[in-house]
Protein backbone atom coordinates (compact mmCIF):
# COMPACT_ATOMS: atom_id res chain seq x y z
CA UNK A 1 0.00 0.00 0.00
CA UNK A 2 2.67 2.29 0.57
CA UNK A 3 4.33 1.65 -2.47
CA UNK A 4 1.14 2.92 -3.95
CA UNK A 5 0.62 6.07 -2.10
CA UNK A 6 4.01 7.44 -2.53
CA UNK A 7 3.26 7.17 -6.34
CA UNK A 8 -0.14 8.55 -6.40
CA UNK A 9 1.40 11.41 -4.43
CA UNK A 10 4.28 11.93 -6.74
CA UNK A 11 2.16 11.92 -9.61
CA UNK A 12 -0.31 14.33 -8.24
CA UNK A 13 2.37 16.84 -6.66
CA UNK A 14 4.06 16.74 -10.07
CA UNK A 15 0.51 18.03 -11.64
CA UNK A 16 0.11 20.42 -9.53
CA UNK A 17 3.43 21.41 -9.66
CA UNK A 18 3.37 22.01 -13.64
CA UNK A 19 -0.36 23.10 -13.58
CA UNK A 20 0.25 25.63 -10.73
CA UNK A 21 -3.47 25.43 -10.31
CA UNK A 22 -2.85 26.10 -6.57
CA UNK A 23 0.29 28.98 -6.85
CA UNK A 24 -1.84 30.94 -9.12
CA UNK A 25 -5.63 30.03 -8.57
CA UNK A 26 -6.51 28.44 -4.62
CA UNK A 27 -3.82 30.78 -3.04
CA UNK A 28 -5.23 34.12 -4.61
CA UNK A 29 -8.73 33.18 -3.70
CA UNK A 30 -8.10 32.50 -0.68
CA UNK A 31 -6.10 35.63 -0.29
CA UNK A 32 -9.29 37.45 -2.16
CA UNK A 33 -11.62 35.74 0.84
CA UNK A 34 -9.31 36.92 3.62
CA UNK A 35 -9.42 40.06 2.57
CA UNK A 36 -13.25 40.55 2.16
CA UNK A 37 -13.64 38.82 5.45
CA UNK A 38 -11.72 41.62 6.34
CA UNK A 39 -13.86 44.59 5.11
CA UNK A 40 -16.75 42.83 5.86
CA UNK A 41 -16.07 43.36 9.37
CA UNK A 42 -14.45 46.84 9.33
CA UNK A 43 -11.04 48.54 11.02
CA UNK A 44 -12.44 47.75 14.37
CA UNK A 45 -9.03 45.65 15.26
CA UNK A 46 -10.74 43.42 18.44
CA UNK A 47 -13.19 42.44 16.10
CA UNK A 48 -10.72 41.19 13.64
CA UNK A 49 -8.60 39.73 16.67
CA UNK A 50 -11.78 38.11 17.67
CA UNK A 51 -12.64 36.51 14.64
CA UNK A 52 -9.43 36.04 13.24
CA UNK A 53 -9.13 32.24 14.02
CA UNK A 54 -13.08 31.26 12.63
CA UNK A 55 -11.84 33.34 9.52
CA UNK A 56 -8.67 31.93 8.83
CA UNK A 57 -10.33 28.14 8.93
CA UNK A 58 -13.26 29.18 6.75
CA UNK A 59 -10.76 30.79 4.18
CA UNK A 60 -9.19 27.26 4.67
CA UNK A 61 -12.13 25.21 4.27
CA UNK A 62 -13.16 26.97 0.70
CA UNK A 63 -10.04 27.04 -0.37
CA UNK A 64 -10.08 23.01 0.36
CA UNK A 65 -13.04 22.84 -1.79
CA UNK A 66 -11.62 24.54 -4.84
CA UNK A 67 -8.32 22.16 -3.80
CA UNK A 68 -10.26 18.70 -3.60
CA UNK A 69 -12.26 19.91 -7.00
CA UNK A 70 -9.01 20.14 -9.17
CA UNK A 71 -7.74 16.72 -7.18
CA UNK A 72 -10.94 14.70 -8.69
CA UNK A 73 -10.61 16.49 -11.98
CA UNK A 74 -7.11 15.45 -12.69
CA UNK A 75 -8.99 12.16 -12.62
CA UNK A 76 -11.99 12.40 -15.28
CA UNK A 77 -10.41 14.28 -17.28
CA UNK A 78 -9.18 11.28 -19.40
CA UNK A 79 -10.73 8.39 -17.64
CA UNK A 80 -7.76 8.44 -15.37
CA UNK A 81 -9.92 6.74 -12.37
CA UNK A 82 -10.43 3.81 -15.00
CA UNK A 83 -6.30 4.05 -15.28
CA UNK A 84 -6.14 3.73 -11.64
CA UNK A 85 -8.12 0.91 -11.63
CA UNK A 86 -6.76 -1.06 -14.49
CA UNK A 87 -3.70 -0.73 -12.89
CA UNK A 88 -4.50 -2.56 -10.22
CA UNK A 89 -3.28 -0.42 -7.66
CA UNK A 90 -3.96 -0.96 -4.26
CA UNK A 91 -7.31 1.18 -3.47
CA UNK A 92 -6.19 2.23 0.10
CA UNK A 93 -2.78 3.37 -1.40
CA UNK A 94 -4.74 5.60 -4.04
CA UNK A 95 -6.83 7.29 -1.26
CA UNK A 96 -3.73 7.75 1.02
CA UNK A 97 -1.57 8.93 -1.59
CA UNK A 98 -4.10 11.29 -2.97
CA UNK A 99 -5.21 12.63 0.38
CA UNK A 100 -1.38 13.11 1.25
CA UNK A 101 -1.00 15.43 -1.65
CA UNK A 102 -3.79 17.24 -0.92
CA UNK A 103 -2.44 17.66 2.92
CA UNK A 104 0.48 18.92 1.29
CA UNK A 105 -0.77 21.50 -0.72
CA UNK A 106 -3.10 22.64 2.03
CA UNK A 107 -0.04 22.39 4.37
CA UNK A 108 1.51 25.51 2.26
CA UNK A 109 -1.52 27.45 1.44
CA UNK A 110 -1.77 27.78 5.13
CA UNK A 111 1.48 28.88 5.73
CA UNK A 112 0.97 31.30 3.70
CA UNK A 113 -2.83 32.33 4.77
CA UNK A 114 -1.33 32.46 8.52
CA UNK A 115 1.10 35.23 7.69
CA UNK A 116 -1.44 37.29 6.00
CA UNK A 117 -4.14 36.63 7.98
CA UNK A 118 -1.83 38.09 11.30
CA UNK A 119 -1.05 41.04 9.14
CA UNK A 120 -4.66 42.10 7.50
CA UNK A 121 -6.45 41.02 11.37
CA UNK A 122 -3.45 42.73 13.54
CA UNK A 123 -3.08 39.39 15.33
CA UNK A 124 0.21 38.39 16.19
CA UNK A 125 0.62 34.57 15.80
CA UNK A 126 1.15 33.28 19.85
CA UNK A 127 1.59 29.88 20.56
CA UNK A 128 3.08 28.36 17.39
CA UNK A 129 3.14 24.54 18.55
CA UNK A 130 -0.32 24.50 19.15
CA UNK A 131 -1.07 26.68 16.25
CA UNK A 132 1.36 24.09 13.81
CA UNK A 133 0.08 21.34 16.06
CA UNK A 134 -3.85 21.80 14.70
CA UNK A 135 -3.11 22.16 11.51
CA UNK A 136 -1.66 19.14 10.82
CA UNK A 137 -4.27 17.60 12.31
CA UNK A 138 -7.13 19.43 10.88
CA UNK A 139 -5.35 19.23 7.28
CA UNK A 140 -5.25 15.77 7.59
CA UNK A 141 -8.73 15.57 8.65
CA UNK A 142 -9.88 17.81 5.54
CA UNK A 143 -7.99 16.27 3.29
CA UNK A 144 -8.81 12.91 3.84
CA UNK A 145 -12.61 13.99 4.01
CA UNK A 146 -12.05 16.09 0.91
CA UNK A 147 -10.71 12.86 -1.25
CA UNK A 148 -13.56 10.73 0.35
CA UNK A 149 -16.22 12.91 -0.62
CA UNK A 150 -14.40 13.41 -4.00
CA UNK A 151 -14.45 9.81 -4.78
CA UNK A 152 -18.19 10.00 -3.95
CA UNK A 153 -18.81 12.99 -5.88
CA UNK A 154 -17.11 11.81 -9.02
CA UNK A 155 -18.88 9.22 -9.57
CA UNK A 156 -21.91 11.40 -10.53
CA UNK A 157 -22.51 13.65 -13.54
CA UNK A 158 -23.20 16.68 -10.60
CA UNK A 159 -20.48 16.64 -8.69
CA UNK A 160 -19.67 20.17 -8.37
CA UNK A 161 -22.57 21.15 -7.04
CA UNK A 162 -22.94 17.62 -4.59
CA UNK A 163 -19.39 17.84 -3.32
CA UNK A 164 -19.70 21.04 -1.58
CA UNK A 165 -23.60 19.41 -0.15
CA UNK A 166 -21.49 16.80 1.18
CA UNK A 167 -18.03 17.94 2.28
CA UNK A 168 -19.06 20.74 4.52
CA UNK A 169 -21.13 18.99 6.58
CA UNK A 170 -18.96 16.40 7.62
CA UNK A 171 -15.71 18.52 8.31
CA UNK A 172 -18.00 21.17 10.73
CA UNK A 173 -16.52 19.67 13.32
CA UNK A 174 -12.91 19.92 12.08
CA UNK A 175 -13.58 23.34 11.54
CA UNK A 176 -15.19 24.29 14.90
CA UNK A 177 -12.37 22.42 16.79
CA UNK A 178 -9.59 24.22 14.74
CA UNK A 179 -11.03 27.49 15.16
CA UNK A 180 -11.56 26.92 19.36
CA UNK A 181 -7.92 25.47 19.32
CA UNK A 182 -6.37 28.57 17.21
CA UNK A 183 -8.38 30.98 19.65
CA UNK A 184 -6.73 29.59 22.42
CA UNK A 185 -3.27 29.84 21.12
CA UNK A 186 -3.82 33.31 20.13
CA UNK A 187 -5.23 34.44 23.50
CA UNK A 188 -1.83 32.88 25.40
CA UNK A 189 -4.24 29.75 26.52
CA UNK A 190 -2.73 27.23 24.94
CA UNK A 191 -3.73 24.29 28.05
CA UNK A 192 -7.32 25.38 26.30
CA UNK A 193 -6.75 23.92 22.94
CA UNK A 194 -5.28 20.93 24.02
CA UNK A 195 -8.70 19.17 24.51
CA UNK A 196 -9.80 20.13 20.25
CA UNK A 197 -6.56 19.29 19.63
CA UNK A 198 -7.63 15.80 20.70
CA UNK A 199 -10.48 15.64 18.68
CA UNK A 200 -8.87 16.57 15.21
CA UNK A 201 -6.60 13.84 15.94
CA UNK A 202 -9.42 11.21 16.69
CA UNK A 203 -11.17 12.73 13.65
CA UNK A 204 -8.45 12.68 11.16
CA UNK A 205 -7.18 9.03 12.17
CA UNK A 206 -11.07 8.27 12.03
CA UNK A 207 -11.65 9.57 8.26
CA UNK A 208 -7.85 7.96 7.51
CA UNK A 209 -8.87 4.96 8.54
CA UNK A 210 -12.77 4.84 6.88
CA UNK A 211 -11.19 6.07 3.83
CA UNK A 212 -8.38 4.01 3.43
CA UNK A 213 -10.61 0.74 4.23
CA UNK A 214 -13.76 1.98 1.50
CA UNK A 215 -12.01 3.63 -0.52
CA UNK A 216 -11.71 0.63 -3.16
CA UNK A 217 -15.50 0.58 -3.28
CA UNK A 218 -15.99 4.21 -3.96
CA UNK A 219 -13.47 3.37 -7.31
CA UNK A 220 -15.36 0.37 -8.11
CA UNK A 221 -19.17 2.56 -7.61
CA UNK A 222 -18.49 5.18 -9.71
CA UNK B 1 -8.96 -26.14 -24.95
CA UNK B 2 -7.93 -23.84 -22.53
CA UNK B 3 -9.88 -20.74 -22.72
CA UNK B 4 -8.90 -17.02 -22.12
CA UNK B 5 -12.18 -15.71 -21.59
CA UNK B 6 -15.88 -17.90 -21.00
CA UNK B 7 -18.80 -16.10 -20.82
CA UNK B 8 -22.01 -18.27 -20.19
CA UNK B 9 -25.19 -15.94 -20.58
CA UNK B 10 -23.01 -12.86 -18.52
CA UNK B 11 -25.49 -10.04 -17.58
CA UNK B 12 -23.67 -6.60 -17.04
CA UNK B 13 -25.54 -3.58 -16.17
CA UNK B 14 -25.35 0.36 -15.73
CA UNK B 15 -27.57 0.80 -13.21
CA UNK B 16 -30.79 -0.26 -14.67
CA UNK B 17 -29.44 -0.10 -17.99
CA UNK B 18 -28.46 -3.69 -19.57
CA UNK B 19 -25.26 -3.68 -21.26
CA UNK B 20 -23.98 -7.04 -21.91
CA UNK B 21 -27.80 -9.13 -22.06
CA UNK B 22 -27.01 -13.12 -21.60
CA UNK B 23 -23.68 -12.87 -23.69
CA UNK B 24 -22.21 -15.90 -24.14
CA UNK B 25 -18.50 -16.32 -25.34
CA UNK B 26 -15.84 -18.23 -25.23
CA UNK B 27 -11.86 -17.36 -26.41
CA UNK B 28 -9.24 -20.16 -26.51
CA UNK B 29 -6.19 -18.69 -25.83
CA UNK B 30 -3.54 -17.18 -27.95
CA UNK B 31 -6.80 -16.49 -30.04
CA UNK B 32 -7.28 -13.21 -32.13
CA UNK B 33 -10.92 -12.41 -32.13
CA UNK B 34 -12.69 -9.67 -34.25
CA UNK B 35 -15.53 -8.43 -32.26
CA UNK B 36 -18.23 -6.56 -34.81
CA UNK B 37 -21.41 -4.71 -34.78
CA UNK B 38 -23.14 -1.54 -34.50
CA UNK B 39 -22.91 1.37 -32.49
CA UNK B 40 -24.17 0.70 -29.41
CA UNK B 41 -24.51 -3.32 -29.75
CA UNK B 42 -22.35 -3.92 -26.39
CA UNK B 43 -18.34 -4.32 -27.86
CA UNK B 44 -16.86 -1.78 -25.47
CA UNK B 45 -19.15 -2.97 -22.91
CA UNK B 46 -17.94 -6.27 -23.46
CA UNK B 47 -14.14 -5.23 -23.37
CA UNK B 48 -14.34 -3.12 -20.42
CA UNK B 49 -15.97 -5.99 -18.63
CA UNK B 50 -13.27 -8.31 -19.83
CA UNK B 51 -10.95 -5.54 -18.35
CA UNK B 52 -12.64 -6.01 -14.91
CA UNK B 53 -14.22 -2.52 -14.81
CA UNK B 54 -17.59 -3.57 -15.30
CA UNK B 55 -19.47 -6.14 -12.69
CA UNK B 56 -21.48 -9.28 -13.56
CA UNK B 57 -24.95 -9.43 -12.67
CA UNK B 58 -25.84 -12.48 -13.54
CA UNK B 59 -24.48 -15.00 -15.34
CA UNK B 60 -21.16 -16.40 -15.23
CA UNK B 61 -17.76 -14.56 -16.72
CA UNK B 62 -14.04 -16.66 -16.24
CA UNK B 63 -11.05 -14.00 -17.67
CA UNK B 64 -7.72 -15.76 -17.52
CA UNK B 65 -8.49 -17.90 -14.60
CA UNK B 66 -10.17 -15.28 -12.67
CA UNK B 67 -13.78 -15.44 -11.75
CA UNK B 68 -15.36 -12.15 -12.42
CA UNK B 69 -17.89 -12.34 -10.27
CA UNK B 70 -15.43 -12.45 -7.44
CA UNK B 71 -12.34 -11.15 -8.09
CA UNK B 72 -11.77 -8.82 -10.71
CA UNK B 73 -8.83 -7.07 -8.80
CA UNK B 74 -6.49 -9.18 -9.44
CA UNK B 75 -6.93 -9.56 -13.54
CA UNK B 76 -6.36 -6.37 -13.79
CA UNK B 77 -2.55 -6.56 -14.09
CA UNK B 78 -2.88 -9.23 -16.29
CA UNK B 79 -5.14 -7.46 -19.04
CA UNK B 80 -4.48 -4.96 -21.05
CA UNK B 81 -7.32 -2.24 -22.29
CA UNK B 82 -6.83 0.54 -25.18
CA UNK B 83 -10.51 1.97 -24.79
CA UNK B 84 -11.32 5.24 -26.01
CA UNK B 85 -10.07 7.14 -23.19
CA UNK B 86 -6.14 7.41 -22.86
CA UNK B 87 -5.94 7.04 -19.25
CA UNK B 88 -2.99 9.83 -19.14
CA UNK B 89 -2.48 12.86 -17.42
CA UNK B 90 -2.15 16.20 -19.03
CA UNK B 91 0.43 17.34 -17.29
CA UNK B 92 2.83 15.18 -17.40
CA UNK B 93 5.12 14.12 -20.50
CA UNK B 94 4.36 11.53 -22.67
CA UNK B 95 7.50 9.41 -20.45
CA UNK B 96 6.47 10.59 -17.36
CA UNK B 97 2.80 9.21 -18.31
CA UNK B 98 4.33 5.87 -19.60
CA UNK B 99 6.77 5.44 -16.39
CA UNK B 100 3.45 6.06 -14.01
CA UNK B 101 1.50 3.89 -15.79
CA UNK B 102 4.64 0.69 -15.85
CA UNK B 103 5.31 1.65 -11.64
CA UNK B 104 1.53 1.74 -10.83
CA UNK B 105 0.94 -1.99 -13.01
CA UNK B 106 4.25 -3.23 -11.77
CA UNK B 107 5.46 -3.57 -15.22
CA UNK B 108 9.19 -4.14 -15.81
CA UNK B 109 10.44 -0.22 -16.97
CA UNK B 110 13.03 -2.03 -19.29
CA UNK B 111 10.86 -2.34 -21.96
CA UNK B 112 9.68 1.58 -21.71
CA UNK B 113 12.27 3.02 -23.89
CA UNK B 114 11.80 0.37 -26.64
CA UNK B 115 8.17 0.99 -26.47
CA UNK B 116 7.95 4.70 -26.91
CA UNK B 117 10.59 4.42 -29.89
CA UNK B 118 8.41 1.80 -31.81
CA UNK B 119 5.03 3.83 -31.31
CA UNK B 120 7.09 6.99 -32.85
CA UNK B 121 7.24 8.56 -29.56
CA UNK B 122 11.13 9.08 -28.86
CA UNK B 123 12.90 12.22 -29.37
CA UNK B 124 11.41 15.35 -28.34
CA UNK B 125 7.85 14.12 -27.96
CA UNK B 126 8.77 11.97 -25.06
CA UNK B 127 9.30 15.09 -23.07
CA UNK B 128 6.29 16.93 -23.74
CA UNK B 129 3.06 17.30 -21.71
CA UNK B 130 0.22 14.92 -23.08
CA UNK B 131 -1.38 17.72 -23.15
CA UNK B 132 -0.07 19.28 -26.05
CA UNK B 133 0.27 16.39 -27.70
CA UNK B 134 -2.11 15.50 -30.75
CA UNK B 135 -5.07 13.47 -30.31
CA UNK B 136 -3.14 10.40 -32.53
CA UNK B 137 0.41 11.00 -30.23
CA UNK B 138 -2.32 10.11 -27.48
CA UNK B 139 -3.62 7.36 -29.00
CA UNK B 140 0.25 6.30 -29.55
CA UNK B 141 0.97 6.24 -25.89
CA UNK B 142 -1.76 4.10 -24.84
CA UNK B 143 -0.81 1.92 -27.36
CA UNK B 144 2.60 2.08 -26.18
CA UNK B 145 1.78 1.69 -22.02
CA UNK B 146 0.35 -1.64 -23.93
CA UNK B 147 3.24 -2.75 -25.46
CA UNK B 148 6.34 -2.03 -22.47
CA UNK B 149 3.78 -4.12 -20.50
CA UNK B 150 2.74 -6.87 -22.52
CA UNK B 151 -0.33 -8.13 -20.84
CA UNK B 152 -1.87 -11.76 -21.50
CA UNK B 153 -5.06 -10.72 -22.75
CA UNK B 154 -5.14 -7.84 -25.04
CA UNK B 155 -8.33 -5.60 -25.18
CA UNK B 156 -8.39 -3.08 -28.49
CA UNK B 157 -11.16 -0.72 -28.91
CA UNK B 158 -11.07 0.49 -32.17
CA UNK B 159 -7.05 0.81 -31.87
CA UNK B 160 -6.79 2.14 -35.43
CA UNK B 161 -8.56 5.00 -35.05
CA UNK B 162 -7.06 8.49 -35.00
CA UNK B 163 -3.41 6.75 -36.29
CA UNK B 164 -1.61 7.61 -39.58
CA UNK B 165 -0.92 5.04 -42.05
CA UNK B 166 2.14 4.43 -39.91
CA UNK B 167 0.54 3.87 -36.63
CA UNK B 168 -1.92 1.60 -38.15
CA UNK B 169 0.64 -0.49 -39.51
CA UNK B 170 2.70 -0.92 -36.21
CA UNK B 171 -1.26 -1.40 -34.68
CA UNK B 172 -1.09 -4.49 -37.02
CA UNK B 173 2.26 -5.93 -36.43
CA UNK B 174 1.35 -5.08 -32.27
CA UNK B 175 -1.33 -7.64 -32.77
CA UNK B 176 0.19 -10.04 -34.91
CA UNK B 177 3.49 -10.19 -32.36
CA UNK B 178 0.98 -10.58 -29.29
CA UNK B 179 -0.07 -13.46 -31.06
CA UNK B 180 2.50 -15.00 -31.90
CA UNK B 181 3.82 -14.59 -28.41
CA UNK B 182 1.07 -16.51 -26.78
CA UNK B 183 -0.90 -13.54 -26.18
CA UNK B 184 -4.81 -13.74 -26.61
CA UNK B 185 -6.56 -10.33 -28.37
CA UNK B 186 -10.12 -9.03 -28.35
CA UNK B 187 -10.49 -6.40 -30.75
CA UNK B 188 -13.37 -4.09 -31.60
CA UNK B 189 -13.66 -2.71 -35.10
CA UNK B 190 -15.32 -1.32 -37.81
CA UNK B 191 -12.41 -1.93 -40.26
CA UNK B 192 -13.73 -5.13 -41.56
CA UNK B 193 -11.71 -5.54 -43.75
CA UNK B 194 -8.30 -4.93 -42.01
CA UNK B 195 -10.02 -6.58 -38.81
CA UNK B 196 -10.45 -9.34 -41.25
CA UNK B 197 -6.59 -9.89 -42.33
CA UNK B 198 -5.81 -10.13 -38.14
CA UNK B 199 -8.07 -12.11 -36.57
CA UNK B 200 -8.63 -15.91 -36.58
CA UNK B 201 -12.16 -15.77 -35.98
CA UNK B 202 -15.04 -13.02 -36.26
CA UNK B 203 -17.95 -12.65 -33.74
CA UNK B 204 -20.86 -10.24 -34.05
CA UNK B 205 -22.72 -8.61 -31.28
CA UNK B 206 -25.78 -6.62 -31.28
CA UNK B 207 -27.99 -6.15 -28.17
CA UNK B 208 -25.56 -6.87 -25.75
CA UNK B 209 -25.13 -10.46 -27.00
CA UNK B 210 -23.29 -12.81 -29.46
CA UNK B 211 -25.51 -13.36 -32.14
CA UNK B 212 -23.01 -14.77 -34.54
CA UNK B 213 -20.40 -17.14 -33.60
CA UNK B 214 -19.53 -19.03 -36.46
CA UNK B 215 -17.40 -17.69 -39.00
CA UNK B 216 -19.32 -18.49 -42.28
CA UNK B 217 -22.32 -16.90 -40.62
CA UNK B 218 -20.58 -13.71 -40.10
CA UNK B 219 -18.78 -12.32 -43.25
CA UNK B 220 -22.01 -10.91 -44.46
CA UNK B 221 -24.59 -9.83 -41.37
CA UNK B 222 -27.49 -8.74 -42.25
CA UNK B 223 -27.69 -4.85 -42.02
CA UNK B 224 -30.99 -5.56 -39.27
CA UNK B 225 -28.90 -7.65 -36.43
CA UNK B 226 -26.33 -5.81 -36.71
CA UNK B 227 -28.49 -2.67 -36.35
CA UNK B 228 -30.82 -3.99 -33.86
CA UNK B 229 -31.60 -3.77 -30.11
CA UNK B 230 -29.01 -1.73 -29.02
CA UNK B 231 -28.17 -1.90 -25.29
CA UNK B 232 -24.07 -1.36 -24.53
CA UNK B 233 -22.52 1.92 -24.01
CA UNK B 234 -19.49 3.41 -25.89
CA UNK B 235 -17.66 4.88 -22.88
CA UNK B 236 -13.86 5.66 -21.35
Amino acid sequence: MWHDAVLVAGKDLRIEWRSRVGLNQVVPFALVVLLLFGLALGPDAGRLRAAAAGLFWVTVLLACLLSVQRSVAVETADAGRDGLRLSGLDAGGIFVGKSAALALQLLVLEVVLAVVAALLYATPLSGIGLLAATCVLATAGLAAVGTFYGAVAAGTRVRETLLPLLFFPVVAPVVLAATKAWSAALSHQGGGGLGWLGLLAIFSVAYVAIGTVAFGALLEDG
Amino acid sequence: MPHAVRFREAVALAGRFPLLSGLSLEVAKGEVVHLRGANGAGKTSLLRTCAGLIPIAAGTAVVLGHDLCLDRQSLRREVGLLGHAGFSYEELSVEENLAFALRASRAEMGRADAALERLGLSGRVRKTPVGACSAGQRRRLALAVLVARAPRLWLLDEPHAGLDLEARAVVDEVVREAAASGGTVLLASHELERAAALCDRVVTIAGGRVIAPEPDEVLDPPIAALAGGEVGCDVA
